[in-house]
């Protein structure tokens, strides 16, 4: 992945392309009061702004009665998880913070947006008025995290590789460990209490995880030579992609505890996760299988006249090429199951929207559907536009559809 | 190198079919597995798998029913009606995203740069929020908190916009409707008759007429002459002016549109919207630069340019993406339980509170809503082969 310039090419006398300069009224001229309709158009829509924003802004800073979200903060980021061991959670925002600080000082070492994310979110944060002091001492301690971890990171980049994969790879593990618990060193924390950003940050992430790999078998089998491999890849990939998520939620509610022997009981919060496991994977294996048909046949070819079996051609050669080619649409389909997981709220889980309903259903926030409704959405709107925008940033870094 | 010297554990094509085999085997064994389970478990509870329960007497109320129904009818009854109003949210809700989305995504792409900055804040907005989010604040936060029917609005028409939902003029057939539709037909086709025509004589002069508009214009033509001859010569129009009034605790009258359905059909037309103005906009900008200038230097005016060189070319690429973003509409409908609109999912879910039988319902539900996948594929995939690029 060595990009060297060729220095018989480059001088240092390219004339850099005109830019268009325009004054303020040119720029207007040119790009709203071109010509007599778009004057027109420019000006009906300035209108219909003014109509539409001006309630909007007068609700949102003078009528809505923000109150309701302050109160209820803790239900919506953490649901009914103990208060007492809320710091569980901490530790593994902070351990994320190590982590991102190390990738960013060892991957993007000349990006300051990254660092800028990493450091001043978790301050703002910080900041705001209405939190907690051990919320707040806990932020400055993740943009601390994270500064630390670029520090290690930019002090021996090349020995801190090996520990960044390992904490990368561990992270999963570890992350549900600490949510769940340990037997005797940390209390069990059983799945039903589970609930609000936790819940539904821990179904998108579990479900990316699993789904993941399984996606990428589905798409092996489907492009397989074998016909019953094949035809059962086929058969499970259109039948899922066929109906909706509900319905998937509703067979995994009701009838895995039929599927399974009557002495494992499993309980809502895992058989949600089932369901969207399941539906994710056959999304997962389409985008995969668009990488794999982009590999010319000569990568194949190439790696059976070197010597290597199929096993090692599918594993070292073709999927790391496919998966490279398929990162954006991946990001993407993470950002679907990201909103996807309010669909438990159907089956009863009380992830962020269902903690909402149940906010609301408390009679003194009656009324106050607006702010409470506005503010998650603000919530899912912030997660999948970051990775939305990682995703963009990444189509660039990697080049796709340049070669 | 003598092929009968490999032995056959060492034989790629024998291990290969070993592999499939082995693979059915634990397949097949691993379901079994499953079905032995279910089948104990459901023996226990005395509710072996049967269909038998359609036909018993469902005794609950639908809101909304396109057909007759009441709560003496049958279980059958009732799932026929939920399917009904999922297919008549989800067509009504593809007729207006595209519009909405068309027009977003021309929108999108205007040189103007308020109106492309207001689309692009539009499509980012809508396409980073849960549907279902959209869904619960269109109905609790929009349609519920219109004024009381006490207070209710009137927009001319007359339209009343209350919390219980939205009454609206409509038409109320009368004892000549069964009449105007015959020559509704006949309009039908007569249209076609002039689509066939125009066709061959493009064919044979090279220049093709506007066929579609000659075509509606006749359909057009007919529904007018027919309803004013019937109207003369029968003394009565096919439909009659039906307005909602407001009588004590409710309205009567015209079309009546509860807070449910309007939510639901706003929900998914914003929402699918901004994902048809994404793919409308690939689609026109696919079309290459030089397309148009070629269309230009031939002496193309705008519309001929768009007509004859832009839109084949975009709807080409446009179709299968537009064909996924309908099925994820019908697909999405289904979110319609949270906010208690009785599309097919919720019906099923009641059903299943009352019988029990989990089984046969999922199964049921599962295979309508892979049907409507089916059946929408079937079509677009024969639609998208008819307008495929001709390679000559």
């Amino acid at each position: 992945m060595m990009n060297r310039e060729p220095e018989q090419y480059t001088t240092g006398e390219v004339l850099a392309p005109p830019t268009e300069r325009y004054t303020v009224l040119g720029w207007l001229k040119k790009n709203l009061f071109s010509t007599w309709y778009y004057t027109l158009l420019t000006l009906v829509t300035i209108y219909i702004l003014y109509i539409v924003l001006k309630p909007t802004l007068i609700w949102a800073f003078t009528q809505a009665q923000w109150q309701v979200v302050v109160v209820n903060l803790r239900l919506f980021m953490v649901g009914q998880y103990p208060a007492d061991q809320v710091f569980r959670i901490w530790i593994a925002l902070h351990l994320l913070a190590l982590t991102a600080g190390l990738a960013w000082a060892i991957w993007l070492p000349r990006s300051r947006r990254t660092g800028a994310f990493l450091l001043l979110i978790p301050l703002a944060l910080a900041a705001l008025p209405f939190i907690s002091s051990f919320s707040r001492i806990n932020w400055i301690l993740f943009a601390v995290f994270a500064l630390a971890g670029w520090g290690l990171g930019t002090w021996k980049p090349q020995a801190m590789r090996r520990p960044l994969l390992a904490l990368l790879l561990a992270y999963f593990p570890i992350l549900i460990l600490l949510i769940l618990g340990v037997q005797p060193i940390l209390k069990i924390v059983k799945t039903n209490l589970w609930g609000g950003l936790l819940l539904t940050m821990l179904l998108a992430v579990v479900g990316i995880a699993v789904s993941f790999p399984l996606g990428i078998l589905l798409a092996l089998g489907r492009k397989s030579e074998l016909p019953i491999v094949k035809f059962f890849s086929i058969i499970y990939i259109e039948f899922i992609r066929g109906v909706p998520l509900v319905t998937v939620l509703f067979m995994a509610e009701l009838m895995l505890p039929l599927f399974l022997p009557p002495q494992i009981v499993i309980d809502n919060v895992i058989r949600a996760m089932a369901g969207i496991i399941l539906f994710e994977a056959a999304y997962m294996a389409e985008n995969v299988r668009g990488g794999l048909q982009a590999i010319p046949t000569g990568q194949y070819e190439a790696a059976w006249a070197l010597g290597l079996n199929g096993f090692q051609t599918t594993f070292f050669i073709i999927l790391p090429q496919a998966l490279r080619n398929v990162i954006p649409v991946l990001v993407n389909q993470f950002i679907s199951l990201f909103k996807d997981t309010t669909l438990v709220a159907i089956v009863g889980l009380l992830d962020l929207l269902g903690i909402a309903s149940a906010v609301l259903a408390q009679p003194e926030f009656l009324g106050k559907q607006r702010e409470v409704y506005v503010f998650i959405a603000l919530i899912y709107w912030v997660f999948s536009y970051a990775m939305s925008y990682a995703s963009r940033r990444l189509e660039v870094a990697l080049g796709v559809g340049e070669r | 190198m003598n092929e009968t010297s490999i032995p056959f554990w060492r034989d790629e094509r024998v291990l290969k079919w070993v592999a499939q085999i082995v693979f059915l085997i634990a397949t097949l064994a691993f379901l079994w597995y499953l079905y032995h389970n279910m089948i104990t478990a459901l023996a226990q509870r005395g509710l072996l798998p049967s269909f038998h329960f359609l036909s018993l007497t469902a005794g609950f109320d639908i809101g909304q029913h396109l057909i007759s129904y009441s709560r003496n009818s049958t279980y059958g009854r009732a799932f026929i009606v939920g399917i009904l109003n999922t297919l008549e949210v989800s067509a009504v809700g593809i007729v207006f995203a595209t519009i909405l989305g068309i027009i977003v995504g021309v929108m999108r792409l205007s040189t103007n740069w308020l109106i492309n900055k207001i689309a692009s804040l539009y499509i980012e907005i809508i396409r980073n929020v849960p549907l279902l989010v959209l869904l619960v604040f269109w109905y609790t936060g929009v349609f519920l908190q219109m004024p009381r029917l006490k207070e209710a609005k009137f927009l001319p028409g007359p339209t009343i916009i209350s919390n219980r939902g939205i009454a609206m003029p409509w038409g109320k057939p009368t004892a000549t409707w069964h009449t105007y539709l015959y020559i509704l037909l006949i309009g039908l086709i007569l249209a076609a008759i002039v689509w066939w025509r125009l066709t061959l004589i493009g064919k044979r002069t090279g220049r093709t007429p506007l066929v579609s508009a000659w075509s509606t214009l006749t359909f057009l033509g007919m529904a007018v002459l027919g309803w004013l001859a019937l109207t003369l010569f029968a003394h009565q129009a096919p439909l009659a002016p039906d307005l909602p009034y407001i009588k004590g605790l409710r309205t009567v009258g015209g079309l009546e549109l509860t807070p449910e359905f309007m939510a639901l059909f706003s929900g998914l037309v914003f929402y699918t919207a901004a994902f048809i103005a994404e793919v409308v906009r690939a689609g026109i900008q696919s079309v290459s630069k030089g397309q148009i200038e070629a269309a230009r230097a031939l002496g193309l005016n705008g519309f001929q340019t768009l007509r004859l060189v832009v839109f084949p070319q975009a709807l080409r690429v446009i179709v299968p993406p537009m064909t996924s973003q309908y099925l994820n509409l019908t697909k999405n409908s289904s979110l319609a339980v949270f906010i208690g609109f009785p599309d097919l999912y919720s019906v099923a879910g009641t059903i299943h509170n009352q019988t029990g039988r989990a089984v046969e319902v999922t199964t049921l539900m599962m295979a309508v809503y892979l049907s409507f996948s089916l059946v929408t594929s079937v079509f677009m995939n024969w639609y998208n082969k008819k307008i495929r690029l001709v390679e000559r």
